[in-house]
């Protein structure tokens, strides 16, 4: 199957005689899948920087309630709640999305497989533009009569479907319209995964030969297909209501409110093992690499993670509990949810056996993948008492659930990306980051992360509501020591804030001024290292490699140097 | 039986926020013993973490070892915790189970009632009166504050007028959705006097952030005296609606006269 990429790709002869391209042709409407990629990951910090900017304000909002917010002002109810909906939006669709599928599948996946370019170049290059036509779309959301949409990133009906009640005309079907033109852009992007990991693979790259990275983002392309279907159906169902007048969620006139909740928690709980599986799949990668180990049980990982989307799609009433659906439900969706534990956690004790035996160096990119490990596995665990629906009866709502689940999504959306920036930047950019700011930012990110959210659990154990402006004007909540935990989290997160800064200025600098990166600066045995820094348009070359072993062919016995690379004739 | 394992456990919940019903101490001893089999795991396992990347640090002359983690026995070392994970989910489910019947699935024969209508952004409380009955004309209807006694087994009928609330009441460990178009059954029962925070806990539109209300726990003496106090004498509770908009009427006039 390996020959037909090229064919189908249409530039597979024509790479040596390349013309040269113009800035716009190159770097705006490529088609190359590297590109591509760059495009989604610039795109997707952007709009983390919108995404951080917002949390700073209400973060402040609930540390000094009513005071004026250095760089916005006063906080009104309503700019309030438009913040919180729009930091969670983005954070999930526009900046853990992007990054981790688009951006790691885009470049990551034709150049570990070894093809020239994805199936599909041009489909590829339209999910971007709807991408990037979504995020306009969003921001400009923030900007029309009556502001943005505040109504919670779930848009539960009937608030989200009517004006009169979320009082936001405009900004609620943009902010619809935005999220499903994004919804959109990924099922293109899948498409592409899917099939060129299928289709293109090099000579003589077996289905187990494939590197955990490709196999982790495949399998979450094919759950969010499966997934998405009901969420698109109700999104249009939900315009019509908001727009054209129907009642599709409307109990006076027949519809459901419920309905919505059951469609928008189909997608979204599997949507969170979309983001999950590229990040467990980066950190596999970089884990092998510096702990010069195989990965431990390859294949129990994979069936792991299949099992795992599985049993995915047959839990997302746990995000309703409490929520009206016939409470003799949740005896299966508890069930189900403390289930869910099990791979998850065969999938994190792999990746702690690998580190068995090895001979561990850390690297910035290494220490964000460690780091990955042991938080994620706090995000984990609080969530056995939230799948208890006993417990859930009182932490629903709470700050608990909102500490647990950045404890899942900053790992993830952060840590994880920030170990594959780290670990590719050689490979994207052909220099290499400087590690002693690297090592300053990730102990000033992880620290700072910490100090944010170990105080939001105790809170939320205490009774403390999300998505509440001004906890002053309830006396339980309003006392001082709580008060102080607040301030806290508060101060946690401007100092993590500001360790981006040093992340940023590294990342300009090493652009231009880091050390040149040979081919394989990591020693790694995965096919993108055996190409030039950065790779050129057609990725490998004249001559496309072949594959004669696993990805993880660390530390061979018998062998003088420690690495053996998937491509070495043996 | 609750009462029993709440001797052994750490009691965390209760050292940040009293319980202040029945049921409480049963979602309290859920969380407990879920920390309890949690934390285990948790420190267990980030504890060998830990060792794991102090022991395989990289040092000079010192090759990592070649293990694939396909043999049998290495399998084990994976498979055997995923049997004990499996052991502990299911000590969480059983209790789980019996914890959710208990709050959510049976409602015990009332003493009371009570009916909470939930609107953007107030609490309506329906209080049954002197005669104990909802829906007779000594209806005491408040605003924001919910009145109830002691030791008394409630029934609560939630309603709401426009979008998703939802009916929480910390103290109690008791939350629940109201959802428009449904009259949602579910009870309580108090067992501390005393003043807390009743919450709105579903985002429900602009003023979401003060959609507060106070649940006032009295001793049935107390109660008897705060029935007297607000029941119409002679009066329905429709009367009522109308004085309190002819106060309203007066009061406005007054500003304008000012």
């Amino acid at each position: 199957m390996a020959e037909v990429a090229p064919a189908e790709v249409g530039h597979g002869d024509a790479h040596d005689d390349h013309h040269e391209e113009s800035f716009w042709s190159k770097y705006v409407f490529s088609t190359d899948h590297k590109i591509i990629g760059f495009q989604y990951m610039f795109t997707g910090m952007a709009m983390a920087l919108i995404g951080g900017y917002f949390a700073y304000v209400f973060r402040m909002q609930l540390a000094f309630p009513g005071s004026s917010i250095p760089f916005w002002g006063t906080l009104s109810p309503a700019a309030y709640n438009s913040l919180v909906t729009n930091h969670g939006t983005i954070m999930i669709f526009w900046v853990a999305m992007p990054v981790l599928i688009a951006a790691m599948g885009n470049f990551c996946i034709p150049l570990m497989i070894g093809c020239d370019d994805m199936v599909f170049p041009r489909i590829n290059r339209l999910s971007y533009q709807i991408f990037l036509l979504s995020a306009v779309i969003l921001i400009v959301s923030f900007f029309v009569p009556g502001g943005g949409f505040g109504g919670a990133w779930t848009s539960y009906p009937p608030l989200s479907a009517k004006a009169e009640y979320n009082s936001t005309p405009f900004g609620a079907p943009l902010w619809l319209i935005a999220v499903t033109l994004e919804i959109v852009a990924f099922l293109l992007g899948g498409i592409n995964f899917i099939t060129t990991t299928m289709n293109a693979r090099a000579k003589g790259m077996k289905i187990y030969d494939i590197p955990m990275l490709v196999w982790m983002i495949v399998i979450a392309s094919i759950l969010f297909m499966c997934s998405v279907g009901p969420l698109v159906a109700g999104a249009v169902m939900l315009l019509f209501d908001q727009t054209l007048g129907t009642s599709f969620f409307d109990a006076a006139a027949g519809g459901d409110p419920v309905l919505w909740q059951h469609l928008f928690w189909f997608f979204g709980h599997p949507e969170v093992y979309v983001v999950l599986l590229p990040a467990m799949g980066i950190v596999a990668e970089v884990v092998c690499v510096f702990a010069r180990k195989k990965l431990f049980a390859y294949k129990l990982i994979l069936f792991s993670s299949i099992g795992l989307g599985i049993l995915s799609f047959f839990v997302w009433a746990h995000h309703q509990f409490i929520s009206g659906v016939d409470p003799r439900a949740t005896y299966l969706f508890t069930t189900t949810t403390l289930l869910i534990s099990i791979p998850v956690a065969i999938m994190l004790f792999a990746f702690i056996a690998t580190l068995y035996g090895g001979s561990i160096r850390f690297s910035t990119a290494m220490l964000f993948a460690l780091a990955f490990i042991a938080e994620f596995l706090l995000g984990g665990v609080t969530g056995i008492w939230l799948g208890s629906s006993g417990v859930d009866i009182y932490l629903h709502d709470t700050y608990f659930v909102l500490a647990h689940f950045h404890y899942t999504f900053v790992p993830i959306a952060i840590i994880a990306v920030f170990a594959a920036v780290y670990h590719w930047f050689p490979k994207m950019f052909g220099r290499m980051m400087n590690e002693t700011w690297g090592k300053i930012h990730f102990w000033g990110t992880v620290i700072s992360f910490n100090g944010i959210f170990i105080p939001l659990f105790i809170l939320g154990s205490a009774g403390q509501h999300r998505r509440i402006y001004n906890f002053q004007n309830f006396p339980d909540l309003a006392g001082q020591n709580m008060q102080d935990m607040r301030v806290f989290a508060t101060m946690c997160l401007v100092l993590m804030l500001a360790f981006q800064v040093i992340f940023i200025v590294n990342f300009i600098v090493s652009l231009k001024r880091g050390e040149k990166a040979g081919r394989n600066p990591w020693n790694a045995t995965t096919l993108e290292w055996i190409t030039e820094s950065p790779p050129p348009h057609g990725n490998f070359g004249s001559t496309m490699p072949e594959v004669y072993r696993g990805p993880y062919e660390y530390s061979v016995e018998g062998r003088e140097k420690d690495y053996w690379p998937q491509n070495e004739k043996p | 039986m609750f009462e029993f394992l709440d001797k052994f456990m750490p009691g965390v919940l209760e050292s940040l926020i009293p319980r202040a019903s029945e049921f409480a101490i049963q979602i309290d001893v859920l969380f407990d013993v879920i920390t309890l089999l949690v934390g285990f795991w948790f420190v267990l396992v980030l504890g060998y973490f830990f060792y794991l990347v102090f022991r395989y640090r990289h040092r000079e002359g010192r090759k990592a070892e070649y293990v694939t983690g396909e043999t049998h026995k290495q399998k084990q070392a994976i498979e055997i915790p995923h049997f004990l994970i499996l052991a502990c989910d299911i000590a969480i489910i059983i209790p789980t189970f019996v914890v959710w019947y208990n709050v959510k699935i049976e409602v015990p024969p009332p003493d009371e009632e009570v009916r909470i209508v939930a609107q953007q952004w107030a609490w309506t409380f329906y209080h049954a009166g002197e005669d104990e009955i909802l829906g007779t004309d000594d209806d005491i209807v408040s605003i924001n504050e919910l009145h109830v006694k002691e030791n008394t087994q409630y029934t609560y009928h939630l309603e709401s007028r426009d979008v998703m609330h939802s009916f929480s009441v910390p103290v109690f460990r008791l939350k629940q959705d109201a959802v428009p178009g449904r009259v949602i059954t579910g009870h309580f029962k108090p067992i501390l006097t005393g003043e807390w925070d009743i919450q709105c806990a579903e985002m429900c539109g602009v003023a979401h952030g003060i959609m507060g209300a106070r649940i006032f726990i009295k001793s049935e003496e107390e109660h008897k005296v705060w029935l007297a106090a607000n029941t119409p004498i002679d009066r329905g509770a429709s009367l009522l609606a109308v004085t309190s908009e002819e106060e309203i009427t007066e009061s406005k006039e007054n500003k304008n006269n000012g």
